[in-house]
């Protein structure tokens, strides 16, 4: 049988070496089963040791292998090079991110934006480990569940506009983190991220473009979870004169 | 950080996209299509009478300046956005510029809706 | 570390989904634009019948009617998208203990605006 290939075409960029990014085009033979991952893996292996890029699981669970596939952001472990073929496939490193080399990103804007939301349960009191585990109904699982699946891949990111035109924006991933802790009820530290979500760089800074639901690749539905603070926000802003908050 | 005015903004934007997205479409076929052309509704619909009678009704009054006020500032706040999308350096200030200008539309509304009697 | 930020420029263009979402938003100037329409009427209707009538003839004009075919389509572009976002705004809904699903609360917003409509459409009929 004759094997087949496909043009892959990667953005390069050294740092130590170019002004600005270039395009290379690499014929790589495929199967069926290859990921556009494993095709990258094939130009590292065989073609171009230089090319570099983040990887790591291959099952779409460390969040590493984020990248623009044609424009949209995908992780390439869970894209397949048949899906490609005759025409062939651009990778870029994911958008709104600055490059540090080739497919590779600066995610340290992310990494402050995350530690920000304060993404950590903070429980009402402490709770001694002899009181015994926290027990939750399926119900009180099933309202924070979706927003624990994030893998901090970045594709929301990638996908955001409003990040993209204003990196001050905490943006999708971060906001949908900040909404798992509040609606997780072991969790009291609501009015400690408030702050937060009530600033132009927290909740406001979302237009409901929700490009980022729809590449996120576990259904995290960030667009969901920053667009139900707008209420939250908005309650806070008005009721704060009725009911002021406790830690305010 | 900051606490944001957006929500005032919010609200109103809010209000005006539910109201547009309920009847806008509707009020737009019936005064800009359906009543010129006489099409399922008779011209005479919107003569000077009949429209004179409507706004001096003191409900009518209120649903005029619902759909004037709040389809003015739901497109305005949208408007600050898409301007901000194309790349103008517009601040957050801006909002409150063109919710500005929303206001002075409602409020000559208002005032025009007054001085019909 | 030196790095390399690609800007932003056309980004509106690069993406079907993102030229879909910028329509979105520019119905928003025909809706403002609509507005302003009812705004003059009204001004016109205060000045009197002559004025009026002068306004209300300028409707059935070729221009009015090509702005106004094409505010409807994108009016209600703006409604259908609303109706389609309008569940991610609202906290999870229950009826019974189960989830009331997201296209149901579509449905509803579609359902509420044509009832409404063809209220509109009767009473003026």
């Amino acid at each position: 049988m004759k094997t087949r290939t496909l043009a892959i075409e990667c953005l390069r960029y050294d740092p130590q070496t170019d002004a600005a990014p270039r395009y290379q085009t690499y014929e790589v033979p495929f199967t069926d089963e290859m990921s556009v991952l494993e095709g990258l893996q094939y130009i590292k292996d065989h073609l171009d040791g230089s090319l570099t890029f983040r990887w790591s699981c291959r099952m779409a669970i460390c969040g590493s292998c984020g990248g623009m596939l044609n424009g949209v952001p995908k992780l390439s472990c869970e894209s397949f090079l048949r899906d490609y073929y005759p025409e062939g496939v651009r990778i870029e490193p994911l958008n709104h991110f600055p490059i540090q080399r080739d497919l590779a990103i600066d995610q340290g804007d992310f990494l402050l934006k995350l530690r920000s939301v304060k993404p950590y349960l903070i429980p009402e009191a402490p709770k001694p480990v002899s009181e015994g585990t926290y027990l939750q109904t399926p119900q009180q699982l099933d309202d924070y569940y979706q927003y624990s699946k994030c893998i901090n891949c970045l594709l929301c990111y990638a996908a955001c506009p409003q990040y993209g035109l204003d990196r001050e924006f905490t943006g999708p991933g971060a906001l949908a983190l900040l909404h798992r802790y509040n609606a997780d009820s072991r969790d009291a530290g609501k009015a400690e991220r408030m702050e937060l979500v009530n600033a132009d760089e927290g909740v406001w800074g979302c237009t409901l473009v929700s490009y980022c639901s729809e590449v996120c690749p576990k259904g995290v539905d960030p667009a969901r979870a920053v667009n139900q603070n707008k209420v939250e926000s908005t309650k806070d802003y008005f009721l704060r004169f009725v009911a002021p908050r406790r830690n305010t | 950080m900051k606490r944001s005015n957006r929500p005032i903004f919010w609200s109103l934007f809010g209000a005006g996209g539910m109201l547009s997205a309920l009847v806008g479409p509707m009020l737009i076929f019936i005064t800009g299509i359906a009543v010129p052309l006489g099409l399922l509704v008779p011209r005479e619909t919107m003569s000077y009478e009949r429209m004179l009678a409507f706004a001096q009704n003191g409900f009518a009054k209120i649903a005029i300046l619902a759909v004037i006020g709040l389809f003015l500032f739901h497109g305005l706040h949208r408007i600050y956005h898409c301007l901000h999308e194309l790349g103008l350096p517009l601040g957050h200030g801006w909002m409150a510029v063109l919710h500005g200008l929303a206001a002075v539309g409602t409020l000559a509304a208002a005032y025009l809706l007054t001085v019909i009697g | 570390m030196k790095t390399y930020m690609r800007p932003m420029t056309g980004w509106w263009r690069r993406n079907p989904f993102y030229l879909w979402y910028t329509l979105r938003e520019w119905s928003s100037f025909f809706l403002t634009a609509y507005a302003l329409v009812l705004l003059y009427g009204l001004a016109r209707l205060s000045e009197g019948e002559a004025q009026y009538e002068a306004w209300r003839a300028s409707l059935a004009s070729p221009g009015s009617l090509v702005f106004h075919a094409a505010a409807l389509l994108l009016v209600l572009y703006h409604a259908w998208t609303w109706f389609k976002v309008m569940h991610k705004t609202l906290p999870f809904l229950r009826l019974g203990g189960r989830r009331v699903p997201d296209p149901a609360i579509f449905g509803s917003g579609v359902a509420s605006a044509v009832v409404l409509s063809l209220l509109l459409l009767w009473v003026l009929a």
